[in-house]
């Protein structure tokens, strides 16, 4: 007998004494929780999102959509960083005000180059206020999940109010599970030491976010 | 389970030795109680706390009632999504599948994500006698891994270090794994990190296979989700050709929508953060015009006693566990004695019910466990998915003490009652006897209540490790039911 049947079989026999019970799992389940905390206004829930990115660390950032080019090139050159990583779909006027070197991430790209990249820039999935977690779901604008974890430095973009939502159950019913996910919630950080949160251990040690309000494709969250 | 933890002392002993060591005592203070305010802080901020709780347990009681159906479907999903889907009985054929399917990709070495399950079977131990090394990547594994020594917590496994130990640990041990530690290393934890950091870099870039655990998979959708602070685990998850991951079967959900209670109650209860820093979901592998991340995909589920304690009525709550660790974080016994006296990968609260069930209680160690409490039930009122631990521990007390039917890799067998209870069952048995014999009983308080001047204050022989630091209770001048009697229940003459 194979594993597989021989476990299946244990784990039959081992719920002899449970009985038989066919209700639907949306109906076995009784999800009495909240769907957010607290109510508020939209400008509000930008507001807390930008709260919470602070809370851990991440560096937050304003502005409008005709600002976005020239904030992006002056956190780029106030960092003092040579080479840019772009995702393939990265909107062509955001780095427009930029003039370093953009290296593209391609299929045989390999660790090492990607090391040798100062600062990355991309777009996001979703972000979610209560959290302060921005999402990515390697979108074009977001690129492979290795282009925001090898370089030292990420900027991402977020567009307000379209891109935000409240609480976690909200953030889960927008994204895909068939893309690979990834949730940041500010830098790299450990606990290892005496229990207590130091930021910058393997992912990039400087986590920027902004929030660009004004970009087309905005639309007002519930 | 592990061979990392064969021939511990029973709990008492190991636990005495801890208690001792007042460094120890000192680090395990100061970390619990940071966490402790921590926790109850990020816990007080979603008000609806109790009801997340409820859900939580709800949905992995009912996942462990349909477990075998769960299993087929999330073999079906991930199969479908390009990952191949393996079954281990034991720890035994789960490390033999790992290092066929690490031998096959021609590599001798692997980054590795934290991970209890490839401990609890003693995977790097199983590889490094097959000539395949296995790092470490996470900074606490890290520090256990160079210091050559044991995980003493679940979520922070060199809890039992203090920061001036870890500088000397990096400084003598880094340059025999690899880049050596910064020349005058000091003791900061943002200085230790970068330490880390630089050492493991090289490995993670030219790393090949990476093997990780899970917290959870979606039976649905065939998504894994590793949960972590560091990066170490995107690194591992992300950058290899090959990713192995090897997860316990109970650690199922069957849908996507789950994850919204478990995303919440998780952080909040092992780090004490509103979220964790990364969050990795993925689903088998994705497709090579647009490949991210590994091309290769390996699930290994392994049973290894779960099924056992499947098979338990009541022990079966412990299979809710979600490994946040608060259990251990605010328990009164593993503050003092330290995790390494648990004698199990699984050390506090939750390590007292887990490893007597997954491992049975026929050793020494495993026997002592669900007395390694004192039933204060601090563990079951933090615990995010509401085990009942001083429940379990209870019953299994009784199991030890009398014996009785228990499943065991698979079959069913009769214990015997465990050797040194002798005497509690005796005390048990002439209870029970004076009990039903009401005469007798009346006789007896009597007796007690007039010779009350000349009972000793202390315990004689084996009990006098009990009364050595309690006092023993006061006989009453009268018994109770004289009193009721000759009173009328209170109502009459007298008190």
């Amino acid at each position: 007998m194979s594993s597989r049947d021989a476990i299946l079989g244990r784990v039959r026999r081992a719920l002899a004494d449970v009985r038989q019970d066919d209700t639907p799992y949306d109906q076995a389940i009784q999800r009495d929780y909240l769907r957010e905390h607290g109510d508020r206004g939209v400008e509000e829930t930008v507001d807390l999102l930008a709260e919470n990115l602070a809370d851990y660390r991440a560096l937050v950032h304003r502005c409008t959509d005709e600002e976005l080019p020239g904030v992006l090139a002056r956190l780029l050159t106030g960092r003092g960083s040579r080479s840019v990583l772009v995702p393939p779909g990265l909107p062509a006027s955001w780095l427009a005000g930029v003039d370093l070197p953009r290296v593209q991430d391609r299929l045989e790209s390999t660790p090492h180059e990607l090391d040798q990249v100062d600062s990355v820039v991309t777009g996001c999935a979703v972000a979610i206020a209560e959290t302060g977690t921005i999402v990515l779901d390697g979108s074009p604008d977001q690129g492979r999940r290795r282009i925001t974890l090898v370089p030292d430095h990420h900027i991402c973009v977020v567009r307000v109010p379209g891109q935000v939502v409240s609480s976690v159950p909200q953030g889960l019913e927008r994204l895909d599970p068939n893309r690979p996910l990834t949730w940041i919630s500010g830098p790299s950080a450990t606990s290892d030491i005496e229990l207590d949160r130091v930021e910058g251990v393997h992912g990039p040690r400087t986590l920027e976010v902004v929030l660009v309000s004004g970009l087309p494709g905005d639309e007002v969250t519930s | 389970m592990s061979g990392t933890f064969v021939g511990m002392p029973a709990f008492p002993k190991a636990a005495h030795e801890a208690v001792n060591n007042t460094t120890l005592r000192g680090n395990l203070r100061h970390a619990t109680h940071t966490i402790r305010a921590k926790r109850a802080k990020a816990v007080t901020e979603v008000s609806d706390w109790a009801a997340l709780r409820e859900a939580g347990k709800r949905i992995k009681d009912h996942t462990l009632r349909h477990l075998d159906r769960y299993l087929v479907q999330l073999e079906e999903s991930v199969t479908r999504a390009g990952g191949t889907v393996h079954w281990a009985a034991d720890a035994d054929e789960a490390n033999r599948i790992v290092t066929d399917l690490v031998k096959a990709t021609g590599e001798s070495e692997v980054v590795k994500v934290k991970s209890m399950a490839t401990q609890e079977i003693g995977l790097n131990e199983f590889l490094e006698a097959e000539g395949i090394h296995a790092y470490e990547t996470d900074l606490a594994e890290l520090i256990v891994q160079l210091g050559k020594d044991r995980p003493s917590h679940i979520l922070v496994p060199a809890i039992h270090r203090n920061r001036g130990e870890i500088r000397d640990i990096f400084t003598r041990e880094m340059s025999e794994w690899g880049r050596p530690a910064p020349e005058g290393l000091t003791d900061t934890p943002a200085e230790l990190a970068e330490a880390a950091r630089l050492h493991l870099r090289e490995k993670f870039l030219r790393a090949k296979v990476g093997i990780s655990g899970a917290n959870f998979m979606i039976a649905e959708t065939g998504t894994l989700v590793v949960v972590e602070s560091e990066g170490n685990g995107r690194m591992c998850l992300t950058l290899p050709e090959t990713l192995i991951s090897v997860v316990g079967i109970e650690k199922i959900l069957p849908t996507w929508q789950d994850l919204e209670v478990f995303l919440q109650t998780l952080p909040r209860s092992s780090t004490a953060e509103r979220m964790n820093p990364y969050t990795s979901m993925w689903t088998g592998t994705t497709d090579s015009e647009t490949a991210d991340g590994p091309r290769t995909f390996h699930l290994v589920l392994i049973d290894n006693g779960r099924t056992d304690t499947l098979a338990d009525e009541v022990g079966r709550q412990a299979l809710r566990c979600i490994r946040c660790s608060a259990c251990l974080n605010v328990c009164p016994v593993y503050e003092r004695a330290g995790g390494h006296a648990y004698g199990s990968v699984y050390p506090g609260p939750i390590g007292a019910i887990l490893s007597p069930q997954l491992r049975g209680t026929a050793s020494e160690i495993d026997a002592s466990l669900p007395y390694a409490s004192s039933l204060c039930g601090a563990c079951y009122e933090v615990c995010p998915v509401a085990i009942d631990i001083p429940e379990v521990l209870v019953h299994l007390r009784e199991r030890v003490v009398q014996g009785g039917q228990v499943t065991q890799q698979g079959s069913k067998v009769v214990l015997k009652p465990a050797k040194g209870h002798a005497a509690e069952r005796a005390a048990m048995r002439a209870a029970r006897w004076a009990f039903s014999h009401p005469g007798a009983l009346r006789t007896g308080q009597r007796l007690a209540s007039r010779t009350r001047r000349f009972h000793p204050r202390t315990l004689p022989g084996p009990g006098s490790a009990w009364s050595g630091s309690r006092d023993l209770p006061a006989v009453p001048a009268e018994p109770f039911r004289d009193w009721w009697q000759r009173t009328n229940g209170g109502k009459g003459e007298g008190k």
